[in-house]
Order: C-alpha cells, then sequence, then structure tokens
C-alpha cells in the first residue's frame, strides 16, 4: 500500500513537470501572435515615418507625399467597390442554389467546385484577365461607348485593349465571390428549419419561403461576408497589377485607357526597381492600405459576433 | 410579407415538363439561330457558343416566367424567375472557372516536358529554360513557412481551447481575425520592414519570404485548429481526467488524435492558400535565374513570381516567354488542387468514428 502512495507521488511529479512546461509552451505561442501583429504595426509605422516626415519637395517630384496616395486610395476603394457589385448578387445567388434549390447529394460537391475558385494563384487570375478577358470584353466595350457613351460612366475613348478598371473589377469580383458564397451559403443553411417549415406549410412558394424566412435571417451574415469580401478585394495585388496599365489620376469613367491603380498594385510594380525615401514612401502607402483593411474588417468581425450572440437563443 | 398575410390563390393549373422542355428547346433554337446568323453574315467573328448558352439561359427564364404568369399566376411565375435567375447565377460563376482551367491547360501543354522540370533559366535567352529553380524556391519557402506557422499555430489553438479564459484569450481570437485579413503585400512589406532594420535595406533572401507568409499562414492554421478542437467532445477529456491523466498528456493522448483529421486538412489547406501568393514574395525574395538552394542568403526564385516576370518582362521571342509563364501557372494549378483534393481524403480517411 504503502509503495503503491509512493509511487503514484512518483509519477504524478513529473505529470505537474509537463503540465507546466505545455500551458506555458500554449500560452507563450498565444502572446506571440499579439507580438507578431504590434511588430507589424511597429515596423511598418517606423519605416514609413520617414516618407510622412520628409519634406514634401522630395517626394514624388515635388508633389508631396499626400497628392500622390489620394489617387491611389481612390482607385483601391473604387475597384474594390465595383468588384464588390459585380460579386454580390452573383454570390448570394449561388448560396441560395447550393443551399436551397440544388439537389441535396448534389449541392456539397457544388460548394467544392465554387471554393475550387478560392484555390486558383492570384497570379494565374491576373495571366487569365490579361489574355482571355481583356480581349474578350474589348468590343463589348466598344458597343457600350457607341450607344451608352452619353452616361459618364461610360464615356469614350474607348481602351484598345480592353485593359481597363472594369475588366480589373470582373476579376476581383471572381475572386472574391467563393468567401462571399462559402459565408452567406453557411449562414442560409443555419436558417431555424421550423421558420421555413412555417412559411412554406401557410402555402409559400419556395421562393416566398426565402424571401419571409431565410433572408431576413441571413441579412447579417451577408452583410459581414460582403465586407470579409470587401476585405479581400481592396489587399488584391497581382491580378491588377498585370490587368491595368495604370495612370496617376481620379477618374470614374469605366472603359478608358486611362485608369486609377490601386495601392497594392502600385507597390507591387514599384518596388523592385525603388530606393532610399521611394521605398519608404511604398511602405507609408501599405500602411494606410493596412489600416483601411483593418477598419473594414474589424466592422465586419463586430457585425458577426453580434450576431453569435444572438443566435444563442435559438 | 404581404403576399402571406393575404395570399392571392394560386392557380390550379400547372405546367407540364413537357411544356417546360419545349420552351427550353424553343429558346435554345432561337439563341443559335442568332447567332448562326450573326456569323453567316460576318456582324460577328465566328460562331460564339459561349454567349449562345447565355442567351439561350436568359430567354428561357424569361419564356417560362411569361407562360407560368399567364398560366399559373403571379406567385409561381415569380418563384419560376427566381429558380432560373438562381441557377444562371450558378453556371455563369462557373464561366470562369472553367475557362480559366481549359486556358491554363491549351497554352501551358506545349512546354510541359522534361525541360521545363530540369533546368532553370540561367543564360537563357528566347526558346528553352525551365523552372526548376523557381519550383525548388517554391518548395523550400513553403516548407519553411510551414515548420515556422503550424508548431505556433497549432499552440495557439491548443492554448484558446484549452487553457485560454478572460481577457488574454479573447484579444488573441480578436487579433487572429484581425490577422486573417492583412493583405498579402502587406505581410511581404512587413518581413521588408523587419529584416531592413536589422540587416541593412536593400536585403532579398527566402527566409524573409518564408516569415511574409507565415503573417498569412497562422490565423489560417489557428482558425481550422481551434474548430477542429472544439468538435471533441468534453466526455472524452473528462474521463480521461477520471483516470488520472494529467491534462498536457490528456491533450497530447486524446484530443490532438481526436481532431487530427481535421487539424492535418487545415494545415494543407493553409499551405494551398500560401504557396500561389506573389505579392509578398516579390518584394522579400525578388527573383533570380539561377538556382539558389540557401535560403539566408541571395535572392530566390518562386513560381509565382517566375509566371509573372515571364509575362511582365519578356524577351525578344516573346511567345517563348509567354509559354512558359503559362506552363509555370498550370504546374501551380496542378499543386494546388492536388493539395485541396489530398486535404479533402485525409478529412475523410482520418475522420473519427464518432464524427464522421
Amino acid at each position: 500500500m504503502a509503495i503503491e502512495v509512493q509511487e503514484s507521488n512518483q509519477a504524478k511529479a513529473p505529470g505537474r513537470m509537463g503540465d507546466k512546461v505545455f500551458s506555458t509552451s500554449s500560452l507563450v505561442a498565444g502572446s506571440l501572435i499579439l507580438a507578431v501583429l504590434a511588430a507589424v504595426a511597429i515596423f511598418l509605422v517606423a519605416q514609413s515615418l520617414p516618407a510622412f516626415l520628409a519634406d514634401p519637395a522630395d517626394v514624388n517630384d515635388g508633389q508631396g507625399f499626400w497628392t500622390y496616395v489620394i489617387p491611389l486610395v481612390f482607385g483601391t476603394i473604387w475597384a474594390a467597390a465595383l468588384a464588390l457589385v459585380i460579386a454580390l448578387p452573383f454570390a448570394i445567388g449561388i448560396a441560395l442554389f447550393i443551399s436551397h434549390f440544388a439537389p441535396r447529394k448534389l449541392a456539397q460537391g457544388l460548394g467544392y467546385v465554387i471554393d475550387l475558385l478560392a484555390a486558383v494563384p492570384s497570379v494565374v487570375f491576373g495571366l487569365w484577365g490579361i489574355t482571355v478577358l481583356a480581349p474578350a470584353v474589348q468590343p463589348f466595350y466598344s458597343w457600350l461607348v457607341d450607344n451608352l457613351g452619353w452616361i459618364p460612366l461610360f464615356a469614350g475613348p474607348v481602351s484598345g485593349t480592353g485593359r481597363s478598371i472594369l475588366t480589373v473589377a470582373v476579376v476581383l469580383a471572381v475572386m472574391i465571390l467563393p468567401i462571399i458564397t462559402a459565408l452567406s451559403r453557411e449562414i442560409f443553411l443555419q436558417t431555424p428549419r421550423l421558420h421555413e417549415e412555417a412559411a412554406l406549410a401557410l402555402g409559400a412558394t419556395r421562393w416566398e419561403m426565402i424571401k419571409v424566412a431565410v433572408l431576413p435571417f441571413g441579412r447579417p451574415g451577408i452583410i459581414s461576408a460582403t465586407m470579409l469580401g470587401l476585405g479581400r478585394a481592396l489587399g488584391e495585388t497581382m491580378a491588377v497589377a498585370m490587368v491595368l496599365s495604370p495612370s496617376v489620376i481620379i477618374s470614374f469613367a469605366l472603359i478608358q485607357s486611362q485608369n486609377p491603380t490601386t495601392i497594392a498594385a502600385n507597390i507591387a510594380l514599384n518596388f523592385p526597381e525603388a530606393h532610399d525615401l521611394g521605398v519608404n514612401v511604398l511602405i507609408a502607402t501599405g500602411l494606410i492600405l493596412f489600416l483601411i483593411t483593418l477598419l473594414v474588417n474589424s466592422l465586419a468581425r463586430m457585425v458577426i459576433n453580434r450576431r453569435k450572440a444572438f443566435s444563442g437563443a435559438n | 410579407m404581404s403576399a402571406l398575410v393575404v395570399p392571392a390563390p394560386t392557380s390550379a393549373r400547372h405546367l407540364s415538363k413537357t411544356v417546360m422542355w419545349i420552351t427550353a428547346g424553343v429558346s435554345a433554337l432561337v439563341a443559335f439561330g442568332i447567332f448562326a446568323v450573326l456569323s453567316a453574315a460576318g456582324i460577328s467573328e465566328g460562331f460564339n457558343i459561349v454567349a449562345a448558352v447565355f442567351v439561350s439561359a436568359i430567354l428561357f427564364v424569361l419564356l417560362s416566367y411569361v407562360l407560368s404568369r399567364i398560366v399559373e399566376g403571379r406567385r409561381k411565375a415569380s418563384d419560376r424567375l427566381a429558380t432560373g435567375l438562381v441557377t444562371t447565377a450558378f453556371i455563369v460563376a462557373l464561366l470562369p472557372l472553367v475557362s480559366l482551367v481549359s486556358t491554363a491547360f491549351v497554352n501551358g501543354l506545349p512546354r510541359l516536358d522534361a525541360t521545363f522540370f530540369n533546368s532553370s533559366m540561367r543564360n537563357v535567352v528566347g526558346e528553352g529554360g525551365g523552372g526548376l529553380h523557381a519550383i525548388i524556391g517554391t518548395l523550400e519557402i513553403t516548407l519553411a513557412a510551414t515548420v515556422i506557422s503550424v508548431p505556433i499555430g497549432i499552440m495557439t489553438a491548443i492554448y484558446l481551447v484549452e487553457y485560454g479564459t478572460g481577457r488574454l484569450a479573447k484579444a488573441i481570437t480578436f487579433f487572429v481575425d484581425v490577422m486573417t485579413g492583412i493583405p498579402s503585400i502587406v505581410a511581404g512589406l512587413f518581413a521588408f520592414a523587419l529584416f531592413a532594420i536589422v540587416l541593412g535595406p536593400g536585403i532579398r533572401f527566402g527566409i524573409g519570404g518564408a516569415v511574409a507568409l507565415s503573417i498569412l499562414m497562422i490565423p489560417v492554421v489557428v482558425r481550422s485548429t481551434e474548430e477542429m478542437l472544439k468538435l471533441v467532445p468534453n466526455e472524452l477529456r473528462e474521463a480521461s481526467y477520471a483516470l488520472g491523466v494529467p491534462k498536457w498528456l490528456t491533450i497530447v493522448k486524446i484530443v490532438i488524435p481526436t481532431a487530427i483529421g481535421g487539424i492535418i486538412t487545415g494545415v494543407m489547406l493553409s499551405i494551398s492558400r500560401i504557396i500561389g501568393e506573389t505579392a509578398p514574395l516579390l518584394i522579400i525574395v525578388g527573383m533570380s535565374t539561377s538556382m539558389n538552394y540557401n535560403l539566408f542568403s541571395d535572392r530566390m526564385a518562386t513560381l509565382p513570381v517566375f509566371v509573372y516576370t515571364q509575362y511582365a518582362s519578356q524577351g525578344s521571342d516573346a511567345q517563348a516567354y509567354i509559354d512558359r509563364a503559362w506552363t509555370g501557372a498550370l504546374v501551380l494549378i496542378f499543386i494546388v488542387m492536388a493539395l485541396n483534393l489530398i486535404a479533402r481524403l485525409v478529412s475523410k480517411l482520418l475522420a473519427p468514428k464518432g464524427l464522421r
């Protein structure tokens, strides 16, 4: 008996030791993430301070930092917003198709197919956009300018190559489609079964059931999925860098050859050749991009988290 | 809402399946007819099959709406319209995927030969040359990023699920979400800013790319591992504690083996996400035309950057460069799809019996 007690005491000691080592290392790993994020912010700020503090005469051929950044910020938001306008109706349609229209057995497979779009590397999207999409839509752009040119958005002269901001927006839309679809599909599938069946029992058609039960339930989910998609579109680099022929302007025209470019694409195109203060200026624009996406993503997360607390009641 | 409060009676008359098939046939005939006439008259160049399919789908949706409106009434008609539109949205979304994959195959196959896999671009101008240096670079950098991210990611997830309570855990969860949203180019800039301060400006080397990719990979690993650990039933943990097993051994021997399938799937999916990243590598790793096995010095070639530079800076024989770019893209697509497929298989094969 006494021996047994002794043994169990001996066995306990390394157990406690192991516990301590394990819990500490997991704590360290967790804290490391906070440290890394802090480091990202600190190093970006440290490297971009020279650009903010520099004499405006030295930056951007003497025009100053902000005249350089503002067109880029505009281009970033404009391209992402266009992509969102194109992607959102399709994403909701596809999510509904997979969650409520497609045959049950097919639904999961169809979901995988859409997820495959998310797996395609962005540089391949860029290659596709420039060799396939741009030439394919150019005749359509010409038609738009000829027939709808009086609308400022479609004002001429038309881009001869099809490499305009609308083409970029289409490529971006394809790229953010999977993330919006995946999230809204999840939300739609969570609709309480009783709500759906109650609507159907009242004689609603399938579309009416979706209108009164599924969409109201899923609205916060759709909003946050949209914001996350927007965050992805804001930071997309290669597709924009490859497809667009950039210039530093602010213009809403969709299909001209002069297009505003985005922060990320601008960094990718200019960084390899940049030196001295030019590097700091590019890092500063990166910091601004980081802040914009941080804002958009935090808003999305807040909506999702509020939603979680609410759906706990179900 | 009003439709349900005062339901307009749906008509008893019903459009049979035969009628719908005939409608579909008619709209296809009309659309293909229009495009055949257009191409015969020389107004459009060639027969545009994508547009023809698209127009016939739209025609079918509109026709069946009108027919259903006449025969079945407003409510059923809008139901048919919604079904049609939603299905069309799905099919339209498949078009870019099909077009992209088929273009990559058609343009990439000509150079998918032995030379591509056994030579670099050293001293190559014009035709010939390959992507071996880029493939090696991608493998090394991705492996390094995985070695950095997986332990940190899994340990963080264990902390969040098994140990974490209170403020710190909440903060970590929030900031992991924030990290998910970091644009890839910002991750590259961070790695550059970090190493430029330590090692001097103009620094370019492979391990920096691995650090940048880890920033993108860690949150994905944390998220997926966390979800999987949460799925492990508490009864298993309690049974283990009841037998006197210490907490860390419970985690190592009970919790992780139960969730291992999902954890591996998550890791593979996160690898497939970062292996195609271009922007951060362009900034911190740069590009080279020769083999470089050393992660810690000098520029390295990677497959995505190889694709980009082959396209962006074409030499005198432009077609050779474009062909190489597409072959690189095709190899990249193969790798990513294979990773995705293996990940799904692993999650099916290793799923614990109770959760399958």
